[in-house]
Parts: C-alpha cells; structure tokens; sequence
C-alpha cells in the first residue's frame, strides 16, 4: 500500500486502533470486552511493526511479505478468538462456555487443515500460501460465525445496545472483508483493491470506539426493531 | 465459487449495513429534540424524510464532532439506499413505500439529534473560551 494515501490510512487505522482501548479503559469497558481491546492493542503493536519492517527492508522485500501475511494470519485468528468471546457474552446465561469453546476449536483447526488441504495441491509458496488461505477462509466463518450469532442475537431478544453494536460493526467488517476476497479472486488485475482492507480496517475500531465512548455499558434496546424482515 | 461467496457476502454486508444503521438510530430515536432544534429544522411534531437534507446543511454549518463524523456518513448513505429502495422496489411492492418512509423519518431525526449535540458542543466550547 504505498503513496500518501496508504500512509494516511495506515497512521490512521493505528491511531484509530489505541483509541478503542482509550475508550474503553475511560468508560470502564476494558475488563469487559477484554478480548475486543487485546485485539486492538495487538493490532495496533503490529501496524507499529509492520511499519519498522517496511522501513528497514522496504515494501518490495521478501521479509516485509513474510512480516505482513504472518501477522494477518496472527490478526484474523485474534479477531476470531474476539468473535468467539462475543459468543460467550450472547449465551453466559445459557452455561454453554466449554461447548463454546470446544466448537471454535474444532472449526479453526478444521479451517487450517483446510486451508493446509488447498495450499499443499496448488501452491510452491508454501507459508505465504498457507498463511493467506487461512486468512481468507477464516474471514468467511468469521462471517458466517457473526451471521449465527447475529440470529441468535435476534432470537434470544439480546438487548444490550453495546453488545449489538459491537456485533454488527463486526459482522459489516467481515462481511466487506470476505466480499473484497471474492472480488480479488475474480478480478486479480485490479489495482482498486489495495486501499479496501485497510479502509475497512479503519471502520472497524471507529464503530468501536464509539461505542465504548458513547454507549453505557448498561443501555439496552429492543431488539426487534434492528431486524431487516420486520418481526 | 467465488462469485457464489462474493454474492454471500455482499448480501451478509447489506443486511449487517442495514442492521447497523438502525442500531445507531434506534441508539438515538429516545432522546428528546430541544424546542430549539425543532424550530431551526422545521420538525413540529414527527421527523419526515423531507427534511433530511435541510437537517444535513444545519450540521454542515455546525463545528463536526470527530467521533459522530463516520456515522453521519454512515446514515447519509443508508438514507440514499432508502431513496433507491423507494424509487425502485417500493414501486413493485406497495408495502414497502410506508417503511422506507418511516425509515426516512428516523434517518432525520437521527440528524437533528446529532445537530442537537453539536450545536451543545459549540455552545460549550464558546463557553470555555470566553472563560479562558
């Protein structure tokens, strides 16, 4: 991503990234959400480190490829985990914690052995291969994942503004993401996709920031009202 | 199979959008317009669609908030689709023409919430400087 342009983004989504977890430590949310902030906060750790790379070795380089893909690939499988937490804020009633977790085990293990799968046929690029399938492909079960949860949201009349909003920005993050994905793969020529992802990424912690910064924690809404097909 | 993903996903966007949208509205739609704003933005009683864009121009004229930039756009742009909606769908389907409108009366008065704030903001940062 190089230019003016990819600079601005690129300070910009790392600002934006600390100001999640600013947020969120003066409105009391940090403990709460304490995945969602350690994912900013890593993200934000790599955007520093992906710069210090590209700033040694240049955009170009081999170790600037291998930095980038390798942290994705770390990020997308933070960003699932975040996801997964979401999952055991919707259903902490319900006392289903370990089956949770078991479930997201198996489906991230299955998406790399997957990913491995379709890597091993096609590909000399071993890593770098691997490392992008698995980003890819984890984007779209993200999406799926955000999908079911968002109907579990709907079904079990979850009313906690905060929590919704998180889930939706989400659930529009991946969803761009995994739609971008798709678009490449179509059209691998085009240049128009370079700025997408970190634009994307830029939405993210904005959504999220806000709300932290404006949502109590304890604000509720009805539910029914958010549904597309009316209820 | 990646057309197939790519139409998944563009539909999981547009439901997620719209989803979205209504969220940060429905955030909004509980508190109360001070009688000033209603005067400035022409909204007596009940938000229309009609006044979006006049509500629009009084926020432009208000010092932005940094925080409230991205969602301004956000239901600028869900507005828009309501518009699309209405002047395309909502032509096949009858129903439809009374949600896009309700819609469109809430996208306003999420605006005129928003312009309620801002005007506040600028009110207290005057304040603080007529202080210092």
């Amino acid at each position: 991503m190089p230019g003016y342009i990819g600079y601005l983004i690129w300070f910009l989504g790392a600002a934006l990234e600390v100001s999640v977890v600013v947020c969120a430590l003066a409105k009391h949310s940090f403990r709460r959400y304490l995945c969602l902030n350690l994912y900013m906060l890593f993200s934000f750790l790599l955007s520093v480190g992906r710069f210090y790379v590209h700033h040694q070795y240049g955009l170009g380089s081999s170790q600037y490829k291998y930095f980038y893909y390798s942290s994705d690939a770390l990020l997308t499988i933070f960003l699932y985990l975040a996801l997964i937490t979401l999952y055991l804020h919707v259903f902490d009633e319900m006392k289903v914690e370990k089956y949770v977790r078991l479930a997201a085990i198996i489906l991230l293990a299955g998406t790399a052995l997957f990913s491995y799968g379709v890597v091993e046929q096609s590909s000399h690029k071993m890593l770098t291969g691997f490392v992008y399938e698995l980003s890819q492909n984890l984007y779209f079960v993200g999406l799926v994942l955000t999908y079911v949860l968002w109907g579990a949201i709907l079904k079990l009349r979850e009313s906690r503004t905060q929590l919704i909003q998180l889930v939706l920005s989400l659930g529009v993050y991946f969803s761009a993401l995994a739609a971008n994905f798709a678009l490449e793969n179509m059209f691998p020529n085009l240049q128009f996709f370079t700025y997408i992802v970190p634009v994307f990424g830029c939405l993210l912690p904005l959504a999220w920031a806000y709300a932290f910064l404006r949502l109590a924690p304890d604000a509720r809404m009805a539910t029914a009202r958010l549904a597309v097909v009316p209820r | 199979m990646a057309t197939l993903i790519f139409l998944l996903s563009a539909a999981a966007l547009l439901q997620f959008f719209i989803s979205y949208c209504r969220s940060l509205i429905a955030a909004s739609i509980r508190q109360p317009l001070s009688a000033e704003v209603r005067d400035v933005a022409g909204i007596p009683n009940t938000a229309s669609g009609e006044d979006f864009a006049r509500v629009i121009q009084l926020l432009d004229l208000c010092p932005e908030r940094p925080e409230e930039r991205g969602h301004i756009r956000a239901i600028n742009a869900y507005f828009r689709l309501l518009n699309f909606v209405r002047s395309t769908l909502a032509r096949l389907i009858p129903a439809l023409v009374t949600w896009t409108e309700m819609e469109r009366g809430q996208c306003t008065y999420f605006a005129a919430v928003t312009l309620d704030r801002r005007i506040a903001f600028s009110r207290d940062m005057l304040a603080q400087q007529i202080d210092a």
